[in-house]
């Protein structure tokens, strides 16, 4: 673990991010090309139309500003569940774990979030969803406790704990929305899907038309949580314990640490950021959570890829998240045009370049040569003119 | 112990004058106290731990028995060896894949990335099988994939020394997004064609008419006779063979492998994309041999299923078939519950899981992984 972070530190900077996108996209167009003969700049930039991000282009019409915005509230919308999995990872990296069920803490954070939102009606709006928010968000944390909690006692590996719990909340979470399942609607037997939740437990929108699911005030949560992320690391005696475990467990047992007690107290609130993204994005604008929801979901796995090229910082996870949400929401079926490519293709696409993009972030090695070649190179032609 | 003792409890539950009338119970608590043995079995206990699978296979057994008693008795003999024949069927995937998976991390390669893996033997089986019409040409191309893809996460892995849980997830990224674009590009809206070449069952037709045993052996698939042989030629060529000795050594302590002239990136290599090749048989089984279509992401966690078995197993091929075998046995159940309980079935899916992470937590002595597992190699 600690040789992992001092790689990390070493390959330092934006510059293996920036390469490893770049690379993961240019590898994602000699695809395109190979396989369907297509233009792939012209893919990508009907990619990047569908994502709404041309809303920040001044010299646009009118009528495509409009229509830009409407895409650009669902990029973000995908983006908010996106930062919070990728802060979930992140954080729990710089323990030096590697916490792979964000799925599953968002599955359990999205489960409570719609149970909570969908009793205790006779609440008023306010504490109604504050109090949906928090359990969603603490269910989350309470479950990756648990892989926590045997790192810290017993050792075992959070890798395999956590890819257990992952799927051990998706069977369970299916149980309880399928049909006869204890928390599926009863006014609809014969769909397998929870209750709506409450009106006043719905978080409320402020971008956009609440009826055409616009941008919910979940963005703001969002971005507190990047600041949070970073006060809690950067500033406090917890994140100082954290990283310094994350640095070197020995060192820090050493410098008298309890190393176990941070390791269950980052999974926990690793968890806590996952299970917040299960909730908010309930509450925000799924509104329900159908047993299908729960088996084909990938938030929180892309959340591995959002921290990894975002390097585990505020910043780089709050970009990188913008990123997936853009790729994610620009593919889908319903914005990219199937006469430039097919709408299906393309969310394969997103995947494959997902893929190239976590296996270049793993291998810092391979960017820091290609770098160093290219430093090489310029030397030489530097040489060669003089 | 307590394998034993859940196993008389699962016996006893269903014994007439308590006769629980939901099957559930006594399967239930059966299957754990099997699990339970299994366990005990791969940590050297071995009396206590047969013991335990023994009172365990009886006491589901008996619960079966019992509660179909109002049935005639012949009925309840061939729902009982249909369910093992189903239990085969669903393990045989899994016994792939673990096995697959024990050579890298007996070598020292954490592989996350088997369930890509699959998905990638999966699909390419059946493109293999269609643009050919030949099934043995399906599982050569399903091979090829798999090793291909294993050969990225080895190269990864072992020359770049990245770290192997991010190559893995990668792995299995990237096997999600290959074999969906393909399908789609390939296959289009009609998905695969119904007429597939097929992986055929071997009939055995002077077994077939034996008493429980024939419904069966008497007619299995190829590739569920392939995971028997595997089973037992990994098992010599992993503790028996000096080639198996070299891959131990690797994944225990590289320097000193190193230092007695053994290739470790080569040994890592070989094994990484024996693994890759022998989990993309097992994905092939279910879209050719089993079902004879393709769906995407048709492995649906059928690879971390077969991960959380090589676990359970301790790393051993006998150990990791019989973890197959139960969570194949538990999947055939989860398909027949609903009969009896529809939500109760899905939840059921869930035990292999828990059953893992209660193995892993060391409730009765852990599971050992190989020393250098997950770590890179450098050469000096």
């Amino acid at each position: 673990m600690a040789e992992r972070l001092a790689l990390y530190q070493r390959a330092g900077g934006i510059v293996t991010p920036l390469l490893t996108a770049v690379l993961a996209f240019f590898i994602g167009g000699l695809v395109v090309l190979a396989t369907t003969g297509k233009n792939p700049l012209r893919t990508y930039e009907a990619i990047f139309d569908g994502t709404g991000l041309n809303w920040l282009f001044p010299w646009i019409s009118q009528e495509d500003r409009t229509l830009a915005a409407l895409n650009l509230q669902q990029t973000l919308i995908l983006t908010v569940p996106l930062i919070l999995t990728g802060l979930a990872v992140a954080f729990a990296f710089r323990c030096g774990l590697f916490n792979i069920g964000g799925q599953g803490q968002y599955t359990v954070g999205a489960v409570i979030g719609v149970w909570v939102g969908g009793s205790f009606t006779d609440l008023p709006a306010l504490p109604h969803v504050v109090l949906a928010v928090v359990a969603g968000s603490l269910a989350g944390a309470a479950f990756a406790g648990i892989a926590g909690l045997l790192k810290a006692t017993v050792g075992a590996h959070e890798v395999i704990t956590t890819i257990m719990l992952n799927w051990i909340a998706l069977w369970v979470g299916s149980f309880l929305f399928t049909l006869g399942g204890p928390l599926q609607d009863p006014n609809q037997p014969g769909v397998p899907v929870s209750p709506d939740v409450a009106e006043g437990a719905k978080l409320p929108v402020f971008w956009g038309d609440p009826v055409l699911q616009g941008l919910h005030v979940g963005f703001f949560i969002a971005l507190t949580a990047l600041v949070a992320f970073w006060i809690v690391l950067n500033r406090t005696t917890v994140g100082y314990e954290v990283r310094a475990v994350g640095y070197n467990p020995e060192a820090a047992r050493y410098g008298g640490i309890n190393v176990a007690r941070n390791y269950f107290l980052a999974m926990a609130i690793s968890g806590a950021f996952a299970g917040l993204a299960g909730a908010i994005d309930v509450l925000g604008w799924q509104f329900r959570v159908s047993e299908t929801d729960v088996q084909v979901s990938t938030i929180g796995f892309i959340g591995i890829a959002v921290a990894l090229l975002g390097r585990n910082t505020a910043i780089g996870v709050g970009l990188a998240a913008l990123l997936f949400g853009s790729l994610l929401n620009g593919s889908s079926t319903r914005n990219l045009d199937p006469e430039i490519f097919k709408p299906e293709l393309a969310g394969n696409l997103t995947l494959i370049i997902q893929g190239l993009v976590v296996l270049f972030v793993g291998a810092d090695v391979l960017i820091l040569y290609l770098w160093q070649l290219r430093r090489k190179l310029r030397l030489r032609v530097a040489r060669a003119a003089a | 112990m307590l394998g034993i003792a859940l196993g008389l409890l699962a016996f006893w539950l269903a014994l007439p004058p308590l006769a629980s009338r939901t099957i559930l119970w006594p399967i239930a608590i059966g299957v754990i106290a099997a699990a339970a043995g299994i366990w005990a079995v791969t940590r050297g206990e071995k009396r206590m731990g047969w013991g335990a699978i023994a009172s365990a296979a009886l006491g589901i057994g008996g619960g079966l028995l019992a509660t179909r008693s109002s049935i005639e008795n012949l009925d309840a003999v061939v729902v009982w060896s249909s369910l093992l024949a189903a239990a085969l069927r669903f393990a045989t995937p899994l016994t792939f894949a673990a096995i697959g998976g024990m050579f890298s991390e007996r070598s020292g390669v954490v592989n996350i990335g088997l369930e890509g893996m699959m998905l990638m033997g999966a699909f390419f089986g059946i493109w293999g099988a269609v643009e050919t019409g030949s099934w043995v040409l399906g599982l050569v191309a399903a091979m090829a994939a798999g090793g291909g893809l294993a050969l990225v996460h080895a190269f990864f892995a072992i020359h770049l020394r990245a770290d192997q849980i991010v190559g893995g997830t990668a792995v299995n990224f990237l096997a999600l997004g290959i074999t969906g674009y393909h399908y789609i590009d390939v296959f289009g809206e009609q998905g695969t064609p119904s007429e597939v070449p097929e992986i055929p069952d071997v009939r055995l037709s002077f077994l077939e008419d034996v008493y429980f045993l024939g419904p069966i052996f008497g007619q299995m698939n190829l590739m569920i006779w392939l995971s028997l042989l595997l089973l037992v030629v990994s098992y010599v060529v992993m503790f028996r063979t000096p080639i198996g000795l070299r891959i131990r050594s690797v994944g225990e302590h590289p320097r000193a492998a190193d230092t007695v002239g053994i290739s470790v990136y080569r040994i890592r290599y070989a094994a990484v994309v024996v693994s890759g090749m022998l989990a993309a048989l097992g994905g092939a089984y279910l879209s050719i041999g089993f079902v004879s279509s393709f769906t995407e992401n048709m492995t649906a966690g059928r690879g971390f299923i077969a991960l959380a078995a090589l676990i359970f197993g301790n790393w051993r091929p006998f150990g990791a078939f019989g973890a197959a075998l139960l969570f194949g046995f538990s999947s055939a159940l989860a398909q027949r519950l609903p009969e009896y309980s529809e939500s109760g079935a899905l939840l059921f899916q869930a035990l292999p899981y828990v059953l893992t992470l209660i193995a892993v937590a060391g409730v009765i002595g852990r599971s050992v992984p190989p020393a250098a597992i997950g770590r890179p190699y450098k050469k000096q």
